[in-house]
């Protein structure tokens, strides 16, 4: 077998080497039916492994259960003082009183359209750019140095420059967002498009394809699996950026929502705002999780 | 033949004159891989490429499949040069290479001409896969198959490129010993019903016997740098051959010899086998065909 290790990453199985396993050129006969079966048992084991069944989910919900318990458990027995740490109840009041007065939703709104355009917007930008430096030498030896260092640019760094260039508008927190977004993307394309099997690059070449019909047939299918995950990351840093942005200049959004509660001590809307992030994340994590399941089963 | 197929193109002629390759050294010069490579391939005839490891067989391969351009000399094909990645010749590797994502016909797809139309393009793609005997294989993937289905389906993925000239870089090398002598009888059924010109790499002395009308065996001279052409062997029998045939046994014991390979036979068997297959040749001008 070609050298194949897998790594998972949260959810994912993502297969080394690009080319994906190829078969085992000594296997014939009845080790092929063998090796079939093999195949489609080990992906029911991975369907076992990865869900569908409910103690799973019984499993994943007990540490929250035990923390919501804690929480409960401290603020009202007097462990932590309350100006520290709100009661439970405290927060689900102040989710009702936002939501009722409409500005959860709104700030919620805001904040997922920002995280979606700049995802969006950054991960073409990786996508091309990873392209172009993962396939071309030249690229890569004029283009990469450049991005390295302004991929090693920390986040908050770009917000005073954003600001000024773009104002408090949306732009300049969908640029942020964006900036966050491309290197993950950028990062594993260009790395995943290097190692490309090459015996099946010259495959490609050998029957006739070339420039961007070698890139569609061979090149980015080999490194889909590299692709989603790389977009994975890309959405998680998305979500980082996004509080950057909303942290430092915004009237709305959840980033505005956490520093605004600071400044007003309202411990239970900081509370609120944190919990809403990490639900939201997971939530979208899980969206493009499911996207990917989809796509290694076509192209893994 | 009953498979006869009107998109398959005629075999074509090969000519490789004065052809040299040499390749960048480590130390900085140039190392001479094939020098004075002087071959003639009739139309559908089948030519095999026989030596030791590295001496420059597969080069020679690439040299005619446009892959690799030659140092010197010329390679053509139906007498015109061969152009970088050539139209008229498809190559079959060692290693199966399908793309894991696509189904066994798609990939046998991957190597129809550009600009078939689709209908006759499937139609096509499904008479090869029966060709190579998997027709009950073409919506499985790559890693569900075994390496005999896979070096075969990427034989049909050579010929849906209907060449005229087919090239075969030891395209059994990987499998098991059983296996490739069923491979190598379903190459000679595919050769009668696509009769392509057929240019096949081997290391394997008997593959090579069964197969070829013309073993071409090269190597290196002593003192002078880079291989070529050593001995051209015509086997001149019908396929399908008996595989243990007394004179394919005599021919195969001379190019293990010719390849250094101690044989083990006694000290008088060469030359007295040898002898005897002389006196016969001689008492029959029929020719060994007969």
């Amino acid at each position: 077998m070609a050298a194949s290790p897998e790594y998972l990453t949260g959810d994912s199985v993502v297969r080394g080497g690009a080319a994906g396993p190829t078969p085992d050129p000594h296997v014939t006969g009845e080790a092929a039916a063998l090796v079939a079966v093999s195949a489609y048992g080990s992906s029911a084991v991975e369907r076992r492994r990865r869900g569908g069944t409910p103690w799973r989910w019984v499993l994943g919900a007990i540490l929250p259960a035990v923390l919501l318990a804690l929480w409960w458990a401290a603020s009202h027995l007097g462990w932590v003082p309350v100006f520290k740490l709100p009661t439970p109840e405290s927060v689900v009041l102040a989710a009702v009183d936002l939501a009722q007065r409409g500005v959860l939703w709104e700030y919620i709104g805001i904040s997922t359209q920002r995280v979606l355009l700049g995802f969006l917007i950054g991960s073409v930008v990786g996508l091309a750019l990873g392209s172009l430096v993962g396939l071309s030498r030249l690229a890569d030896s004029f283009l990469s140095p450049t991005i390295g260092a302004a991929r090693a640019v920390p986040s908050l760094a770009w917000v005073p420059l954003l600001v000024l260039y773009l104002g408090f508008g949306e732009d300049s927190k969908v640029t942020l967002v964006a900036i966050g977004a491309v290197f993950p993307v950028y990062t594993t394309v260009a790395g995943a498009l290097r190692h490309v099997d090459p015996h099946l690059v010259e495959l490609g070449r050998a029957y006739g394809f070339h420039g961007l019909r070698l890139l569609s047939a061979v090149q980015l299918p080999a490194v889909i699996p590299a692709i989603v995950s790389g977009l994975r990351l890309a959405l998680a840093q998305a979500w980082l950026f996004l509080v950057a942005a909303e942290l430092l200049g915004s009237t709305m959004g959840l980033g505005f929502l956490l520093i605004e509660s600071q400044n007003n001590g309202r411990i239970d809307r900081l509370f609120l705002a944190i919990i809403v992030l990490a639900v939201l994340g997971k939530i979208t994590d899980t969206l493009v999780g499911l996207l990917e399941r989809q796509l290694l089963k076509r192209w893994g | 033949m009953t498979l006869v197929d009107v998109s398959a193109a005629p075999a074509l002629p090969v000519r490789i004159s004065g052809v040299q390759r040499r390749f960048p050294a480590p130390d900085g010069g140039e190392r001479v891989v094939l020098r004075d490579i002087d071959l003639d391939i009739r139309p559908g005839e089948i030519v095999a490429l026989l030596g030791p490891s590295g001496c420059g067989k597969s080069t020679l391969l690439r040299l005619v499949s446009g892959l690799d351009r030659a140092d010197g000399g010329e390679v053509t094909i139906g007498g015109t040069p061969v152009a970088p990645v050539d139209q008229r010749s498809a190559v079959a590797f060692q290693e199966p290479r399908l793309l894991p994502w696509r189904s066994i016909e798609r990939n046998v797809e991957l190597g129809l001409p550009r600009g078939t139309a689709r209908q006759a393009g499937r139609a096509r793609v499904g008479e090869l896969l029966r060709l190579v005997q998997l027709g009950h294989a073409t919506g499985l993937r790559p890693r569900q198959i075994s390496g005999g289905m896979a070096q075969r389906a990427s034989l049909a993925r050579a010929l849906a490129r209907n060449p005229g000239v087919l090239l075969l870089d030891e395209p059994f090398g990987a499998l098991d010993a059983l296996t490739r002598l069923t491979m190598q009888d379903l190459l000679l059924e595919v050769h009668a019903a696509e009769p392509a010109t057929i240019i096949l790499v081997t290391h394997d002395v008997d593959e090579a016997l069964q197969l070829a009308d013309r073993i071409v065996l090269l190597g290196g001279e002593p003192g002078i740098p880079g291989a070529t052409i050593r001995r051209v062997l015509e086997v001149g029998k019908k396929r399908p051959r008996d595989r243990g045939d007394a004179q394919l046994a005599i021919l195969r014991t001379e190019l293990l010899s010719l390849l250094g390979v101690e044989t083990h036979h006694p000290e008088d068997y060469i030359t007295k086998a040898i002898k005897a297959q002389r006196a016969k040749r001689l008492a029959e001008p029929a020719g060994p065909d007969a």
